[in-house]
C-alpha cells in the first residue's frame, strides 16, 4: 500500500524550485544547506528543532516561497564539505549566491572574508580596515555575525587582535574546532 | 501574512490531497493528478498574495485536476453539469488513508455516489468548510451541505456506521 508519490524530481524538471535545501548531519552538528539556481545561498547551524522553520521561512520571506527539500543540487556543496571536514580541502570551488547578504559594509566585509586563505587568520581590525572602514571593528564582527555561508565563507579565520577567538555563529566550540581542522589550533591547546 | 515555505505544503497536506484524489479518480490516475496538482500549485503559489487556507486552495486545485482527467476521459463532456457520471463509481477496495477512518468506515465511503463521497471526504475527513466543499465541487454551498449530509445518511442507513468525529 502506497501513500503520495515524491514529487521532487518532477518538480526540479519543471524547474519550479527556486530554493532547494537539505539538512546534513555534520562534524559541527547538523547543518542546512540551502541553493538557487546561481549556487549555494545559505549554510546555518542547527541547534534546536524549531531553527530549521525559522530558517526556511526566512529563506521563503526573502528569497522565494518556491523552497523545496531537494537534495541533488546541494550534492557539491556538500561533497566539498566533506572534504573540507576530513582535512582534504582547502578552498571550496561551489558556486556562491551572495543574496542573503546585506549590500555596502557588510557585503565588502564578507568579500574581504573569502579572501583569508586556509589556515590563515586575521583580525576584526584588519577586515575592517580592508572593507574600507579601520575604525569600524565593531560593525565587521556584526557583519561576520550575520555570514549566511559560514565555513565556505572563512569568518572563523577572523580573531580578536589579542589573540582571543573572538565570537562566532555556531557557537566558539564550533570555531575552535575548525580552526582545528586548519591547523590553526592543536588539539590541546586552550584558547 | 507571509507564504511558508512550500515544501510545508507538501508535508502537512500532501496526504490528505492523495486521499482525496484517489477516492475522486481511483487509483490508477491519482498519481498523475497529484503530480499535476502540486507542479499547478508550485506554478501559482508566489502570486497567490495571501497565506489563508492553502489546504482549501490545494483542495481546490485537486478536484480542478480531478474534473479535468473526467473529461479527457469522455466520460462527461460537461463534467460540472453532472458530477453523479463526472465521478464515476469506485469499486470499495481502496486502500485506508493512514489514521483517518476505520477500515469499516472507508469502505462505507468508498461505496457511496461520487459526489456524496467527495464532499463527506473533503467535509469529515479533510476539515473542509462548506465553502471550500462548494468551491471544491463547482456547486453551491446549500447542495454542498445537501451532498454531505445525503452521504452521511446514507452511512448510516445502509451500513450502520455512525460517523463518530
Amino acid at each position: 500500500m502506497s501513500g503520495p508519490p515524491d514529487l521532487t524530481r518532477a518538480l526540479e524538471r519543471a524547474g519550479l524550485v527556486d530554493v532547494a535545501y537539505v539538512v546534513d548531519a555534520s562534524p559541527v552538528g547538523e547543518l542546512l544547506l540551502a541553493a538557487t539556481a546561481a549556487g549555494l545561498v545559505c549554510v546555518h547551524y542547527l541547534r534546536a528543532g524549531s531553527d530549521l522553520d525559522q530558517a526556511l521561512e526566512l529563506i521563503s520571506n526573502r528569497l522565494s516561497p518556491r523552497v523545496l527539500r531537494a537534495p541533488r543540487r546541494l550534492e557539491q556543496p556538500r561533497r566539498e564539505l566533506d572534504e573540507f571536514f576530513a582535512g582534504r580541502r582547502r578552498d571550496f570551488a561551489t558556486p556562491l549566491d551572495l543574496a542573503l547578504v546585506k549590500p555596502g559594509f557588510t557585503r565588502r566585509v564578507l568579500e574581504q572574508t573569502a579572501r583569508i586563505p586556509y589556515g590563515r587568520t586575521v583580525t576584526y581590525r584588519e577586515v575592517a580596515r580592508q572593507a574600507g572602514n579601520d575604525r569600524a571593528y565593531r560593525a565587521a564582527g556584526t557583519a561576520l555575525g550575520s555570514n549566511p555561508l559560514p565555513i565556505v565563507v572563512p569568518c572563523h579565520r577572523v580573531l580578536h587582535s589579542g589573540g582571543g577567538l573572538g565570537g562566532y555563529t555556531g557557537g566558539l566550540d564550533i570555531k575552535r574546532r575548525l580552526l582545528t581542522i586548519e591547523g590553526v589550533l592543536t588539539r590541546r591547546e586552550p584558547d | 501574512m507571509a507564504l511558508p515555505p512550500f515544501q510545508r505544503l507538501l508535508d502537512e497536506h500532501g496526504r490528505d490531497v492523495h486521499a482525496f484524489l484517489v477516492a475522486s479518480v481511483g487509483r490508477s490516475d491519482a498519481d498523475d493528478c497529484y503530480q499535476e496538482t502540486w507542479l499547478a500549485a508550485l506554478r501559482a503559489y508566489p502570486r497567490l498574495g495571501h497565506a489563508g487556507n492553502l489546504r482549501g486552495w490545494l483542495l481546490t486545485i485537486a478536484a480542478r485536476k480531478a474534473l479535468d482527467l473526467h473529461r479527457r476521459r469522455r466520460r462527461a463532456p460537461v463534467a460540472l453539469a453532472n458530477p453523479e457520471e463526472a465521478l464515476p463509481a469506485e469499486p470499495a477496495s481502496e486502500p485506508v488513508p493512514n489514521g483517518l477512518v476505520s477500515e469499516d468506515l472507508w469502505t462505507a465511503i468508498c461505496g457511496l455516489p461520487p459526489k456524496q463521497r467527495a464532499a463527506v471526504i473533503l467535509r469529515h475527513l479533510l476539515g473542509a468548510d462548506y465553502a471550500t466543499v462548494a468551491a471544491t465541487l463547482a456547486t453551491s454551498e446549500a447542495a454542498a451541505r445537501r451532498s454531505v449530509h445525503e452521504g452521511l445518511k446514507r452511512l448510516r442507513e445502509e451500513h450502520g456506521v455512525e460517523w463518530s468525529t
